[in-house]
């Protein structure tokens, strides 16, 4: 059986989660099949066309489709399902709100955010916010699933060649309808969702030192973040810090700057893909955890690595 | 209008889970369990609806053991009026919750469904959306902002990089993010006028709902430890490093 | 605040743990139209309940003599009992004192009895409220205690309160139980007004530590009971070792130190640590997983310490008081004796319109309890000579006199008792291995404690300069050590030195408010619910 993947697109390009679903999805055997859903689609499934491991561009125009509502967009999946043996869609905010509603009309479960697939039917999904990994296995006959993006490498985004086929838009409910969007200004993203997180402890010795940090964000396009003792210590608000309930951290790289490592810290933001430890305490427990460690005086290693990114 | 609130009873977020020896799940003995976070920020905009004249009533429904009654009590302390346990004590997935929760909004006819994003026992975040399919109604989820009104309710949604705002008919399925609002404290009078509200206990097998699990647990493991990585002498390693080896800026 | 809102009962018990439980079963026992209200700052009854702990049944039997058909949970009967004399390398078994002999007793988990008792008093009518933490004494015009007020909710660190700000609420009550355990806040202030220690020694107090350990099953015996003294502490210093053996393959093991020791370098936490490595305790941990970790502070002064017990419109109960037995290292079946016997005589008292219950002390004092105290009151104060004279003296006197002598020794206050930093020898504990032993803040971390980031800080200074001008130019900040919590950390450097308080780290052990040199240290409830969330301590 063939694999559809839900793509998410914007402005004529494929977010980046849908090469990692994508690679997921090549690791169930099957052709894979990529939907691209929209108003004015046309531009976005020749990118998709050239997406490393995928046999088919599914292509539905229709201004119904114009933003990614979960209601026609799960009859639209809906339709085309029978075809299918898995359904995949990025864990983002997006696949999150579509797949479920999928799954239920489909009357069968949904695997959410997977990080390894062990077998066509078992996968591996985080629980308790990744304090446990289980391991499960879908009895259903489609298997629904969301791929979180971190879990596997994206799939090469050039360099392939599928067909491209428009298929034909249902009939789709009109339950919903987008009102607007305000999406976040160039300012720094939110720590919970931010792709690099630059954080200061209580190294930083003072709030006003924080600049040093924003600096170096601004560049990498990154948000600030601290530790508990930077917090206690009143060099910033209580929002910065990283490892208070409902703050797990899990970016791509996660620079910790002058934190010693404490517990409550370290499992704030263990999941963080690449860790990077700045200290002038060899002995601090962050080393333990930490991907590159540099053992140094902060505020020389600061300045230092603002210029580096110039 | 009537809404409708589900609430989870989950492990404390205050509690660090172990996975037990044998792998077969997390320890819960002894340990302690209260509502989901996220279902406390749902019941809170249930009661501020009804505090602002929009809601009339608040029932709180709840699908687990019988201790899930003290989830329900916490929800009617905070303002639900009356409470339903869908008393289980089988493992309910998020369809089976959902398929009942379908029963339950057919028989009260809510006007709006309000259920927190997801649990953070499971993580699934799947329930109101399927919810919301199984009734034919629209979903708002993720909301961090409502407004009720002609029938129809803008939810204000945190989506990845921002916020989109959608428009809903009513009846609709809401599912709460962080952001919605900061619960209250449930006050001791309340705690104990609550002790007073009516909770009614059915089971799935009399709403005629097969929660048979579609999903099965082989194994539940604990996450390998980071391994330290290396050194480097300087900051201009750093970045080189970063950049041609690490690949993330 | 002045408009908090007020509720009334006939009695309002202060403290959901085995003296408070106790009293309000026995009081709705008595007369069931009571009004009985118990209040616990823990988020959920246990919560903030630690113990050894070998149960002795004795107050429970008088308490509901068909426990077992109601079954509460004493399912591992003691068995093996070993007591060892520890040297660096060697352990010495020596014979079990009669203190220490458990056959008959049980291994429990307080917490799982507490939870218990909490559905037994429910069951009976009692109201319980767990996650208010009752913060200020209620005084009539007359100076009788009419109650206790709940602490605010949602106050922010700034002192403002913030949008889901709950004002406490006043509950009034004819007689308040006061059941706090060891250095209850409230107790403290009502001790303090009423100077309730007038005619008695000074409390002396104990800091106990304890971590579950789940063990290889091969290594696991259930009801297998070892207590050591001796090393790693010097003979100067008292306290000793607990390792029970619970049910499902897992380990209770603890250390308790008496707070009257003398050298600022001591750190509790880490002699504990070091205790496991011990040759003849470190095998019992092989393939182990460390799975919770705890502190409390316990009351060692025993009979010749106990304040006056009764006020009017209030009584003290159980460890509040301090009814411990530190010979038997057990305070449970006191503290719930303790909270039956006022319970009788309040009872009594609620019949009538009298407003002390005058007649509690004077049960105390016919009953068993104060038989079993007056027996190995000299214990504790036998061992202010150190470790041999101590162990010397309870052998004779716990042996064949079993206490009957003409004469009772005496007990000091344990905050005067620190030498200055200078004259003390700095002690090099081993660094955690993160197997055996382990740091502060991991071992914090798996006592699930949580406070509401954004309150004022519970732990009140009444000098800001003192932790800087005595504590660390004299004694060396000791604080940093006594706290098993990391709650104090003493940041920057010269001239810019000062102490940072972690509240949040908290483990409501109370030692601070103890050992704190000039008693620079109030420790106050924080916001309800906050705190260790324990399983089964």
């Amino acid at each position: 059986m063939s694999v559809l993947v839900l793509a998410e697109h914007e402005a004529g390009a494929l977010k980046p989660a849908t090469l990692n679903t994508v690679a997921a999805a090549v690791r169930l055997g099957g052709d894979v099949h990529l939907l691209v859903a929209g108003a004015g689609v046309a531009a976005v499934a020749q990118v998709a066309a050239q997406v490393v491991g995928v046999a088919k561009v599914l292509v539905a125009e229709s201004e119904a489709l114009a933003h990614p509502l979960a209601e026609p967009l799960a009859a639209l999946i809906v339709a085309l399902a029978p075809a299918y043996g898995h359904i995949l869609a990025p864990a983002t905010t997006t696949g999150k709100n579509v797949l479920p509603r999928v799954a239920a009309l489909l009357d069968v479960a949904q695997v959410s955010e997977i990080v390894a697939v062990v077998a066509p039917d078992t996968f591996i999904r985080p629980i308790y916010a990744g304090n446990a990994l289980a391991t499960v296995r879908s009895i259903d006959a489609i298997k629904v699933i969301t791929v979180r993006a971190t879990g596997f490498e994206p799939a090469v985004a050039s360099g392939g060649a599928a067909s491209i086929e428009a298929i034909a838009v249902p009939g789709l409910p009109g339950l919903s309808r987008f009102v607007e969007a305000q999406l976040s200004k160039s300012e720094r993203p939110e720590l919970t969702s931010a792709r690099i997180v630059i954080s200061g402890g209580r190294g930083m010795q003072s709030g006003d030192n924080f600049h040093l940090l924003e600096s170096i964000a601004d560049k990498l396009g990154a948000a600030v973040g601290a530790s508990r003792a930077a917090v206690d210590a009143g060099f910033v608000p209580n929002d910065f810090q990283v490892g208070q309930t409902g703050k797990i951290v899990a970016p791509d790289l996660y620079i910790a700057v002058g934190i010693s490592g404490a517990i409550q810290h370290l499992a704030g933001m263990k999941d963080s893909k690449v860790i990077v430890a700045i200290n002038k305490d060899e002995e601090a427990p962050i080393f333990q955890v930490a991907d590159y460690g540099l053992v140094a005086d902060l505020f020389k290693a600061l300045p230092e690595l603002r210029q580096g990114l110039s | 209008m009537k809404i409708l609130v589900a609430v989870k009873r989950v492990v404390d977020y205050n509690v660090k889970v172990r996975v037990k020896s044998d792998k077969s799940g997390v320890e819960t003995a002894n340990i302690k369990f209260s509502m989901n976070p996220f279902d406390e920020i749902a019941v809170e905009e249930a009661v501020r609806l009804k505090e602002a004249g929009t809601a009339t009533e608040i029932v709180a429904v709840s699908v687990g053991p019988q201790a899930a009654t003290e989830t329900l009590r916490t929800a009617l302390a905070m303002g639900a009026d009356r409470g339903i346990l869908v008393q289980t004590e089988a493992e309910i997935q998020p369809l089976a919750v959902a398929k009942i929760l379908k029963c339950l909004a057919e028989k009260e006819q809510p006007g709006l469904v309000l259920l927190g994003k997801q649990a953070i026992d499971d993580d699934s975040n799947q329930t109101g959306q399927m919810l919301a399919a199984l009734l034919g109604r629209p979903q708002g989820t993720f909301a961090s902002k409502l407004a009720v009104a002609d029938g129809s309710v803008a939810v204000t949604r945190e989506v990845d990089g921002g916020l989109e705002t959608v428009a809903l008919e009513l009846p609709a399925v809401v599912t709460a993010d962080l952001r919605l609002n900061e619960p209250r404290y449930a006050s001791l009078p309340n705690i104990m006028k609550a002790k007073k509200k009516p909770i009614e206990t059915v089971t799935p097998e009399a709403l005629g709902v097969d929660v048979a699990p579609r999903l099965i647990t082989l194994s539940v493991e604990e996450p390998a430890k980071r391994q330290a990585g290396i050194k480097v002498a300087d900051v201009a390693t750093l970045v080189e490093k970063l950049k041609s080896e690490a690949k993330v800026i | 605040m002045s408009d908090r809102e007020s509720m009334a009962f006939d009695v309002v018990v202060v403290g959901a743990g085995p003296s408070g439980l106790s009293t309000a079963i026995r009081l709705k026992q008595l007369d069931p139209a009571l009004s009985v209200c118990v209040i616990d700052k823990g988020s959920e009854v246990g919560a903030h309940i630690l113990s050894g702990a070998v149960f002795e049944p004795r107050a429970l039997e008088e308490l509901f003599p068909d426990w077992r058909e109601r079954g509460a949970p004493l399912t591992v009967p003691a068995g093996d009992d070993r007591f060892l004399l520890l040297s660096e390398k060697r352990a010495r078994r020596l014979p079990t004192p009669p203190s220490l002999r458990n056959h008959g007793n049980y291994i429990i988990s307080l917490a799982a009895l507490c939870r218990w008792l909490a559905g037994q008093a429910e069951a009976l009518g009692v109201e319980i409220f767990a996650g208010f933490a009752a913060s200020d004494l209620l005084f009539d015009a007359d100076g009788a205690v009419k109650g206790v007020a709940t602490g605010d909710m949602g106050v922010g660190k700034d002192c403002v309160p913030g949008p889901n700000f709950t004002p406490g609420i006043e509950l009034h009550a004819r007689q308040t139980i006061l059941a706090e355990g060891c250095r209850g806040s409230l107790s403290k202030v009502l001790s303090e007004r009423y100077d309730l220690h007038a005619e008695a020694d000074p409390q002396t107090y104990g800091l106990g530590i304890k971590e579950l350990w789940e063990i290889d099953p091969a290594l696991h015996q259930p009801g297998s009971i070892t207590h050591t003294i001796g090393w790693p502490l010097d003979a100067g210093t008292y306290g000793g070792s607990f390792l029970y053996h619970l049910d499902q393959n897992q380990v209770s093991v603890g250390f308790v130190i008496g707070l009257d020791y003398r050298n600022p370098y001591l750190s509790p936490f880490e002699e504990f640590q070091r205790f496991k490595s011990h040759p003849a305790i470190a095998p019992v941990f092989a393939g182990a997983r460390r799975i919770a970790y705890g502190a409390r502070a316990v009351s060692e002064g025993g009979l010749q310490s106990l304040p006056r017990l009764t006020v009017p419109g209030a009584v003290l109960v159980g460890d509040a008081a301090g009814f411990l037995n530190v010979a038997k290292v057990k305070g449970s079946h006191a503290a719930m004796k303790s909270g039956m016997l006022a319970a009788e005589s309040v009872a009594v008292l609620l019949k009538g319109e009298g407003r002390e219950a005058l007649g509690y002390p004077q049960v105390f004092k016919e009953s068993w309890l104060w038989e079993e105290l007056r027996a190995v009151r000299n214990i504790r104060p036998a061992f202010h000579r150190g470790l041999w004279l101590g162990l010397a003296y309870s052998a004779v006197e716990s042996g064949a006199l079993r206490g009957r002598v003409p004469w009772t020794l005496g007990n000091h206050a344990d905050h005067p008792r620190l030498k200055e930093a200078p004259s003390s020898r700095r002690i090099d504990y081993p660094r955690p291995d993160g197997t055996l032993r382990f740091d502060r803040l991991s071992s914090v971390f798996i006592s699930n404690t949580h406070h509401e980031e954004n309150q004022p800080s519970h732990i009140k200074l009444a000098d800001p300069q003192v932790p800087i001008t005595v504590n660390h130019r004299r004694f060396d900040s000791p604080e940093q050590r006594y706290c098993p919590a990391g709650v104090y950390e003493v940041v920057g450097e010269e001239p810019q030195i000062r102490l940072q308080i972690n509240a949040a780290n908290c483990l409501h052990c109370k030692t601070c408010d103890i050992k704190d040199p000039t008693q620079n240290i109030t420790w106050t409830v924080p916001e309800g619910g906050g705190g260790p969330n324990y399983p089964n301590m």
